[in-house]
């Protein structure tokens, strides 16, 4: 009986729908001082924010910004799957929801990836 | 570890953030086309009162939904208890909305 | 004379019993003989009967209407006198053995037994108990059966108190004020209970530390619930509610 990574309770659709609202909202919340204190060098160190804009080009920065992209997305709209399931009559079809909300969240990110390079 | 009201505070503050994000990743695309400068962005957003009040209510949604999610994160996995949590939950989104009103004044005045 | 069913093929089953108490307790590994027609409750009884007479499990019905058997199955919470093994066994890697353990998010007292006061006491922290509008001298009041109140609470009252859906839930593991799922579908039976005359109190009572704003929508309430109820549709709707009332300040 070894530990298994995700426990036998947890291993259905809508359960992997929640973790990955709740790990993306907290990467967000990591990231979200750090974009703060990033635009707030414009305040008086406009040359230190062109610094970072110009560290940011490359390449593993850039791939970075694209998983933070897809945390945005994935979170808005697993968001958006959340408040209609909260207030929108009873859908039975949560799992197909949840499955879309994942999709758009990868070809919202591909829209910004292509845009990109 | 939330009530009513604290759930009523995230739920609005997350509907607000729906036009307010959609605006964002769009504006996200299309800004990226041909790189990022300093000089790029606040040709976009200084001076402007529009952007001012869209990046400050987003901010200060943001704060309040992000000091909420944490909250809970917070209880159930840190298992800190109701005083520590409301002390938490004010330090964090005070955090928030110091470096986020800061940042939206840096790029629009 | 025993049926097809009954007889014994010549294989055993590989079973892992947690045993232990409410601090400690390990896996033992027992050898039963394995049947063509075998629920976990039959696996659990042979041991107890033939292999080691202490060991420490609930079961009164056998047939899915008493609540008292559930257990861990194979990590996942089920009832065990209408789970047959070969499903139970279903997606488990040959080799393995069939795993019963007590329930999660609730003390053990010994072995398969946990301790339920907790979970029964959150159903009447959580206002689960009917307020009576009228005395027994008057008229019995006629609920039409078509009204969408009595529709809703239908959906929900087949609820027999198992726990299933407690020990499935993680939001319980979270955070210990939580009512939990069984305890809110309760209330939200009653809510829709046009008789009752107790909602803004038991709204009330759904919407503290413990409420069910706590909820995260896993589902894993209404995936697991033996009787096919949906705990997380009557949550919702406790969350509407109280949302509603809250910003007429009725709560």
């Amino acid at each position: 009986m070894g530990k298994l990574l995700i426990k036998p309770h947890r291993q259905h659709p809508l359960w992997l729908a929640f973790i990955l609202h709740r790990l993306s909202g907290l990467g967000l919340a990591i990231f979200l001082p750090v974009h703060f204190y990033v635009l707030g060098l414009a305040l008086n160190d406009q040359a230190g924010l062109d610094r970072f804009l110009h560290w940011s080009d490359n390449p593993l920065v850039r791939f970075a910004e694209f998983g933070l992209v897809f945390l945005l997305a994935v979170h808005f709209f697993g968001g958006l799957r959340l408040l209609a399931l909260e207030f929108l009559p009873w859908s039975p079809r949560q799992k197909t929801y949840a499955a879309l909300a994942v999709a758009t969240s990868f070809f919202v990110t591909c829209a910004f990836w292509l845009n990109a390079v | 570890m939330i009530g009513v009201r604290l759930y009523l505070a995230q739920r609005l503050s997350a509907m607000v953030m729906v036009p307010l994000v959609f605006g964002h990743l769009a504006i996200m695309i299309y800004a990226i086309r041909d790189g990022l400068s300093a000089a790029e962005i606040l040709s976009r957003t200084q001076g402007s009162i529009f952007w001012g009040l869209f990046y400050g209510l987003f901010v200060i949604a943001a704060a309040i939904h992000a000091s909420i999610g944490l909250r809970v994160l917070a209880h159930e996995y840190l298992k800190i208890g109701n005083t520590n949590l409301n002390l938490l939950t004010g330090l964090i989104g005070s955090g928030f909305l110091i470096l986020g009103a800061r940042a939206v004044i840096a790029v629009t005045l | 004379m025993l049926s097809e069913a009954e007889k014994p093929t010549a294989e055993f089953l590989d079973v892992a019993i947690w045993r232990g108490n409410a601090k400690r307790g390990v896996f033992h590994s027992y050898k039963v003989p394995q049947l063509e027609n075998q629920t976990i409750l039959d696996v659990v009884s042979y041991v107890q009967r033939h292999i080691e007479p202490k060991l420490t499990y609930r079961f009164a019905c056998r047939v899915g209407m008493c609540g008292s058997c559930a257990m861990m199955v194979n990590g996942r919470p089920m009832w065990t006198c209408r789970t047959h093994v070969d499903r139970a066994m279903r997606g488990i890697m040959r080799g393995n053995p069939l795993t019963i353990e007590p329930l999660r998010n609730l003390p053990v007292i010994k072995d398969l037994a946990c301790d339920m006061s907790g979970f029964f006491e959150k159903w009447t922290r959580a206002e689960g108990r009917f307020h009576p509008t009228r005395t027994r001298s008057e008229a019995i009041e006629a609920i039409s059966p078509d009204s969408d109140a009595r529709k809703a609470a239908n959906e929900a009252i087949e609820c027999i108190n198992c726990a299933v859906c407690y020990a499935a839930c993680d939001a319980v593991t979270g955070n210990k004020h939580y009512l939990g799922p069984a305890a809110l579908n309760r209330a939200w039976t009653l809510i829709n209970d046009q008789r009752d005359g107790g909602r803004n109190l038991r709204l009330s009572a759904v919407s503290g530390k413990g409420g069910c704003h706590n909820c995260h929508s896993q589902q894993s309430c209404s995936n697991y619930c033996p009787n096919e109820l949906n705990p997380t549709m009557s949550i919702t709707g406790l969350k509407r509610e109280t949302t509603k009332a809250a910003l007429k300040r009725e709560i």
